[in-house]
C-alpha cells in the first residue's frame, strides 16, 4: 500500500459539486454504491502515481474534497483503460469520472501537450494532430506505391486509393507514418491486395487519432468523429476501419 | 485478417519459425478488447497470430485478454508531459512481457506500439513491438528488406521479399 505524503484534512460539511455532477451518471456514477474493496486499485497500474489510485479518487468525489481533486494532476495519469470498472462488482464507471474531472479543468490549463493535438486537428482538413496537409497525405502515398509496385513485381497492380467512392472499407491512417516512416505503411496494403480487400482512404478526414477526445474536449471530440464520418459516407464506404 | 486467413485468402506459413522459435507475446489492445468486442476478437487475433508464428511459440502474458493491463500509452498519457509517471506506470507491462519470456510484443495499436517500445528501452528489455501485419506479412513471404525497422537482427535476413530492394 502507498501512502500520500500528505494527509488529508475533512473539513466540516463538504463543498459538493463534482459529486452532483456525477449523480447525473447514474447508475454507473453511483459512488454510494462503492464496496470500497479495492478491486480497482489493486489492479490498475496508475495505483501509487501521485500517492492516488481509484478508490481513494472515489472517496474523495464522495467526501467532496473537489478542490483537491482538480489540482491533482492523477486524473491525465489514468488512461481511462476501463481495467477498474471491469473488475468492479458494483460495475462504478471510474473512467467516465476521470474525463468529467479532466474537462472540469479550464481548459488552457489541460496538458499542453494533448491541447495542441487537438487544436492542430481541428484545423486541419486532414484532422491529423501532426498537421499533414492533405497534399502530403496524397503525394506520400502515391510515391511510396510507386516505388513499391516496381521494385516488387508481383505487386505491380497493388493499389492505395485516395477517395474511390463505393469501396467496402473506408480505411483510417495514423499520422506518423506517412510523415515519419513511410515503409510501415506497405505491409497492410499488400495483405489488402492479396485478400483482395476493397478499400479506400480518404483524402480529407484521413487521420486515425483525435486527441480531443483525450483532453476532455467533447465539443472538438464530436468535431473531428463527425469530419472522419461523413468523409466515409461522401464515398458511400460501408465499413469504417480504426487502425488505431 | 482472421476471416481472410479462414476464408483461404490468405495463406501464411510458420515454416520460417519451425527452427528459430522466436517467442511473440500478445498486447491486447484495451479499446478493441476488453472496452468493444471482449475475449472473442482477442481469440481470434490469436487464431491469426497462431497461424503467422506457430501456436507453440505464443507465449502469453498474465493477466490477458479483457483483463489485460493498459501500457501506459492511451488515453493521452504519451503527450501530457508525464513521462517519468508514464514509464512508472509501464513498469508492469514491462515486468509481463519479460516474465513471458517473449522476443517479441505484437501490439494492436499506435499508442501501445510508442509506449511499448519506450518502455523495452528504459528498462533494458531488449524486446521488440511490431505492429501484427509485419509479421502477417513476413509469414506470407512478401515482407520487403525495407520493412522491418521494428524487426531485430534475428528477423532482419529472414524470409526477405525482394532482398535486392534494399536501400543500405
Amino acid at each position: 500500500m502507498i501512502m500520500a505524503d500528505v494527509a488529508i484534512k475533512l473539513e466540516g460539511k463538504s463543498r459538493r459539486s463534482l459529486l452532483d455532477d456525477v449523480k447525473a451518471l447514474l447508475p454507473e456514477g453511483n459512488l454510494s454504491l462503492c464496496l470500497t474493496c479495492g478491486l480497482c486499485s489493486s489492479g490498475c497500474p496508475a495505483t501509487g502515481l501521485e500517492g492516488m489510485d481509484p478508490r481513494k479518487f472515489l472517496r474523495m468525489l464522495v467526501l467532496g474534497l473537489d478542490e483537491e481533486i482538480l489540482k491533482s494532476d492523477w486524473p491525465w495519469m489514468c488512461t481511462m483503460c476501463q481495467r477498474c470498472v471491469y473488475v468492479c462488482p458494483m460495475k462504478i464507471d471510474i473512467p467516465q469520472l476521470i474525463f468529467n474531472v479532466r474537462g472540469a479543468r479550464p481548459r488552457d490549463e489541460r496538458p499542453k501537450g494533448i491541447r495542441n493535438s487537438c487544436d492542430v486537428a481541428v484545423a486541419s482538413e486532414s484532422c491529423s494532430a501532426m498537421g499533414t496537409p492533405v497534399e502530403d497525405f496524397k503525394f506520400v502515398v502515391n510515391d511510396v506505391l510507386a516505388e513499391y509496385r516496381e521494385a516488387q513485381p508481383e505487386f505491380a497492380d497493388m493499389q492505395a486509393p485516395i477517395d474511390k467512392v463505393g469501396a467496402e472499407f473506408f480505411i483510417n491512417q495514423n499520422s506518423r507514418e506517412p510523415m515519419m516512416e513511410p515503409d510501415e505503411m506497405v505491409p497492410l496494403w499488400k495483405i489488402l491486395h492479396l485478400a483482395e480487400v476493397d478499400w479506400t482512404y480518404g483524402s480529407r478526414a484521413w487521420a486515425a487519432e483525435n486527441y480531443c477526445l483525450f483532453l476532455a474536449d467533447a465539443k472538438n471530440w464530436e468535431h473531428l468523429v463527425r469530419k472522419k464520418a461523413e468523409m466515409a459516407t461522401e464515398l458511400g464506404c460501408k465499413t469504417y476501419l480504426n487502425t488505431e | 485478417m482472421p476471416k481472410w486467413i479462414r476464408e483461404g485468402k490468405l495463406k501464411p506459413s510458420s515454416e520460417w519459425n519451425k527452427d528459430l522459435k522466436i517467442k511473440f507475446t500478445v498486447q491486447d489492445p484495451c479499446q478493441i478488447v476488453r472496452k468493444s468486442f471482449g475475449d472473442k476478437i482477442a481469440d481470434d487475433f490469436r487464431f491469426a497470430i497462431a497461424q503467422a508464428v506457430g501456436e507453440e511459440n505464443i507465449a502469453e502474458m498474465y493477466p490477458n485478454k479483457s483483463n489485460n493491463y493498459c501500457c501506459g500509452g492511451g488515453g493521452g498519457f504519451l503527450q501530457s508531459g508525464f513521462k517519468d509517471q508514464r514509464l512508472e506506470y509501464g513498469r508492469l507491462k514491462d515486468e509481463q512481457i519479460k516474465q513471458s519470456g517473449a522476443q517479441y510484443c505484437i501490439a494492436g495499436c499506435h499508442n501501445c506500439h510508442a509506449q511499448i517500445h519506450e518502455l523495452s528501452h528504459h528498462y533494458g528489455g531488449n524486446y521488440q513491438v511490431v505492429h501484427f501485419w509485419t509479421i502477417l506479412a513476413l509469414s506470407l513471404g512478401i515482407l520487403g528488406p525495407n520493412e522491418r525497422t521494428y524487426l531485430g537482427d534475428d528477423l532482419k535476413d529472414v524470409n526477405v521479399f525482394h532482398p535486392e530492394s534494399a536501400l543500405y
